[in-house]
């Protein structure tokens, strides 16, 4: 009787294996998002730019953290400013997790945003935002990659101008998956949620 | 210093007359200017109040501090971050006005000085009607996300 019973517990446990993975799967489409789950909708985040402290990154080297993606500039006195200090309150509402999340703020502005500039500029709001900024031609294909915009306005007569940008964060999870889009209409504790979720999937919000 | 002594003492000389020049029903309050670093573009915000009959417009700024002050509006209208020069901002009679972040806002240019959190910062506020109004702006820090709420109790 014992071996038999042994015989089929080993048939039994792939499928159980199997059903555990499909329960795994199936609360991961359930969980309750409250920003728009772009999960599938678009690219892996994937760059090859240049990190405040001048040194090159790719994509592959955020792998393991959560990943907040927002494109700006630093001669932007008002709507960067402030989005990045919602942000910083966002990862305050985190505590200890936030460790676990960077904020990568793209400059669409290259000409003036130099690795110096913008570390500067990061560091002024939150000590886990990292700011990149790069070759035109890279900074162009992180857009065009996930639909972002940006246009440089005309100069004005002292030579200064503005850079009208996409104003949505996107949000990747630890493997670079994207995930979530977020926009200036979403409700902080929206966002604080949602990141709840992707950093601490087992813990209800 | 010297500078600022200079300022106050001014204050005192010419509060109380009240010159035909200033806006005498426009009150500003909880003015605060977000400190970036560097000599980067600095973000000023203020509410305006019209205790008088008749709406005003605000047209212009200036500050010693700064080379250049520009009246300014952002948005996000269609999912895209803007900037455009404004060239009035009506107070309506009995009513209010706010220059606050993500809207209407006062964009410092080219500090004579740097600018440091806590510093007072003197800002001149011109109106269509030519009048003026001496306000008194604050220097934050730059990840203050609205400056102009009732500051918290501080204990000492």
């Amino acid at each position: 009787m014992k071996p038999r019973r042994l015989v089929r517990s080993l048939f039994l446990l792939p499928l159980l294996l199997a059903a555990l993975l499909l329960a795994g799967c199936q609360r991961g489409d359930e969980l309750p998002w409250k920003l728009t789950n772009v999960t599938g909708h678009m690219p892996d985040l994937d760059f090859k730019l240049v990190d405040d402290q001048g040194k090159p990154v790719t994509g592959a080297d955020y792998r393991g953290k959560v990943v907040l993606l927002y494109f700006g500039y630093t001669h932007c006195p008002d709507v960067c400013p402030l989005t990045l200090a919602q942000l910083h309150v966002v990862m305050q509402r985190l505590g200890p997790l936030a460790d676990g999340a960077r904020i990568l703020f793209v400059s669409v502005d290259p000409a003036r945003d130099t690795p110096d500039v913008m570390h500067a500029y990061v560091n002024a709001f939150d000590p886990r935002a990292v700011g990149l900024s790069g070759e035109p031609r890279a900074l162009e294909a992180l857009s065009k990659r996930y639909r972002s915009a940006y246009t440089r306005e005309p100069d004005k007569a002292d030579g200064q101008y503005e850079v009208s940008h996409s104003s949505a964060i996107y949000l990747f999870d630890r493997d670079g998956k994207a995930r979530l889009l977020s926009t200036a209409a979403d409700a902080q504790d929206d966002l604080v949620h949602d990141l709840h979720l992707l950093l601490d999937p087992g813990a209800k919000p | 210093m010297n500078a600022r002594c200079a300022f106050l003492l001014a204050g005192l000389l010419f509060a109380g007359a009240a010159s035909a020049g200033d806006a005498e029903h426009v009150a500003a309050s909880r003015g605060w200017i977000r400190v970036m670093p560097g000599a980067l573009p600095a973000g000023g915000y203020v509410v305006l109040e019209n205790h008088g009959d008749h709406a005003v417009s605000l047209r212009s700024a200036s500050s010693p501090a700064y080379a250049d002050v520009m009246l300014h509006k952002s948005s996000t209208d269609t999912g895209m971050g803007r900037m455009e020069s404004v060239d009035a901002l009506p107070i309506p009679a009995h009513g209010k006005a706010a220059l606050s972040p993500g809207g209407y806002h006062l964009m410092l240019m080219k500090a004579a000085a740097p600018v440091k959190v806590g510093d007072k910062v003197r800002v001149t506020l011109r109106f269509a009607d030519g009048s003026t109004l001496d306000t008194e702006f604050e220097a934050k820090p730059a990840n203050t996300v609205d400056g102009g709420e009732m500051p918290e109790m501080h204990h000492h």
